[in-house]
């Protein structure tokens, strides 16, 4: 009798330490970060962690972001999304931490608040902008169809063959919708954990095209011999920055920023560095 | 009341509270466009995976028990050089087996060995099966070899062949010791197959992760496909147990 009582009790002050925990974490405290160089625009920010502005981001996605082979722009990552966050962290006075994680994981951090921003790709819809606050677009991006070369695929009989993709992008949820909504269906489509999986799954032959990014797709053909990008496009998007529904505070500080990166060619000279104009 | 009528309604309002919220969401996951049936697409992948991967674990892990145990049980100084051979392999097959974990070697089967297949509950399956076997041959083989020398001894004197005494006199008592462990290694298995999603197999987890990403919203998919997992195994140890009882009803008279 004596054992168990000690038990539980022992039960009791673990689930009450768990229970603090818990409400320490998941509520972002409402801490504001006080910039020291830009002042003004970053006073009243809440960020999940005081004193940092955590990137939630899938780096297989190159060049938007990806795991650099050496040093990296920042804690060994590099690519477009990640010199942005970079910039975007140094001018709130934040140090920029970087979560890497899945794609689908990702969508889910910002509004559970474990992550304050999300720039991964991320393609603005209308399904999404109920969940989470977009800026403005800040590059276009291209759902295109990768194909082996010599293949017989084309545009119009995708829908007949096996098509891979990268879970939770908008190619996969097109292409995954019922044949009546535009899509093939799910019996035609494979979701991957990332974009690269699909790739090898299409140089194996176990799936016929892949749809994913323009940027990225262009990487996966340069780097695997035998694949071709199909002349047109698939679906045309854009690209936004996101922040959890509601916080208004970063969201606009976040498009200030990007405006002014855009207006004085920053923006430009950024996405050159990684996609050469063609 | 009709589930979507419901929701409308609930839509509908200004400001849904708690449970209205709750039901939304719910809504989203399970009775959106359907969206039931994929679960269930899933369960029936879920299951005939586990079927196949346990009829081939079983086969792969009673011969492999069997080779292993009758090498070990040889006399001294008249060892089987063929067996010997055997053994080996069964060895290098368990260790490797046991050594490396599900989820690399599923990826290996998918994109290496069987790059070209597009079969990919089948692929996930054998991969399953194969890594069962190596689980369950060391069970069977303990079972095999806990049981006192005595026992087959006494069987063989009474004039019974090996096969015999194994038949009768072995095997049934070192089934019944056995099971717990055995049922044990079957529902890792049948939780193992969540892991087929890597390889794009078609299972339960696949599909509650699709519906993730078309809702943004992580509970009641993945709270969905844990319930129906708690019900498999739940279904599975209840058998076991019947099992179990029918066997010990020889232990006391």
């Amino acid at each position: 009798m004596k054992k168990l009582l000690t038990l539980a009790l022992a039960m009791l002050m673990v689930l009450s330490l768990a229970a603090c925990g818990s409400s320490g974490t998941t509520e972002p405290s409402a801490n504001s970060a006080t910039s020291t160089e830009e002042g003004a625009e970053a006073t009243d920010i809440t960020t999940v962690e005081p004193g940092k502005l955590i990137l939630a981001t899938n780096c297989q996605f190159p060049p938007y972001e990806m795991v650099a082979d050496g040093e990296g722009v920042y804690q060994g990552y590099e690519g477009i999304d990640i010199e942005l966050a970079t910039i975007i962290a140094e001018k709130l006075g934040l140090e920029l931490q970087i979560d890497d994680m899945d794609f689908d994981s990702s969508l889910l951090a910002v509004q559970e608040g474990r992550s304050d921003i999300l720039l991964a790709g991320l393609t603005y819809t209308e399904e999404r902008d109920e969940v989470m606050d977009f800026t403005t677009k800040y590059a276009t991006g291209v759902q295109v169809v990768i194909v082996k070369e010599g293949s017989d695929v084309t545009m119009d009989n995708l829908g007949e063959k096996l098509v891979g993709t990268q879970r939770g992008t908008t190619g996969y949820q097109y292409a995954s919708a019922a044949p009546e909504d535009g899509g093939f269906g799910e019996d035609h489509v494979l979701a991957y954990d990332n974009g690269a999986t699909a790739v090898q799954a299409l140089v194996n032959g176990q799936v016929d095209a892949v749809i994913i990014d323009e940027a990225p797709a262009e990487q996966y053909v340069a780097a695997n011999d035998g694949l071709t990008i199909l002349p047109t496009a698939w679906v045309e998007e854009d690209y936004c920055i996101a922040v959890d529904e509601g916080n208004t505070a970063l969201l606009d500080a976040v498009q200030a920023i990007l405006d002014e990166m855009q207006a004085d060619g920053t923006l430009d000279a950024i996405i050159a560095k990684y996609i050469s104009a063609d | 009341m009709d589930p979507t009528a419901l929701y409308e309604s609930f839509k509908a309002l200004e400001d849904p509270g708690f449970w209205q919220e709750a039901y939304m969401k719910f809504y989203n996951a399970w009775f959106y466009e359907d969206r039931w049936v994929t679960y269930f697409q899933g369960l029936l992948t879920t299951v005939e995976v586990t079927v196949i991967a346990l009829i081939l674990g079983v086969i792969l892990g009673v011969v492999v028990a069997t080779i292993r145990t009758a090498h070990d049980q040889q006399r001294l100084g008249r060892r089987n050089p063929v067996l010997g051979v055997v053994n080996l392999f069964c060895k290098i097959y368990v260790t490797v087996i046991r050594g490396t974990p599900m989820m690399v070697q599923l990826m290996i089967m998918g994109f290496v060995i069987f790059k070209s297949s597009r079969n990919f509950t089948m692929v996930g399956a054998l991969s399953l099966g194969i890594n069962s076997g190596a689980y369950v041959a060391e069970i069977i083989r303990g079972g095999l070899m806990s049981l006192d020398p005595g026992q087959s001894e006494a069987g063989r004197s009474l004039g019974l062949g090996y096969l015999d005494t194994m038949r009768f006199i072995v095997i049934p008592q070192a089934f019944k010791a056995i099971l717990p462990s055995l049922g044990n290694e079957f529902i890792t298995l049948l939780k193992d197959t969540s892991l087929i999603s890597v390889i794009a197999g078609k299972e339960i987890v696949y599909f509650a992760k699709s519906i993730v990403t078309k809702t943004y919203e992580a509970m009641y998919p993945y709270v969905i496909t844990a319930i129906m997992y708690l019900i498999l195994v739940l279904i599975f140890s209840w058998l076991q147990g019947k099992l179990e009882r029918r066997l010990r009803q020889s232990d006391r008279r």
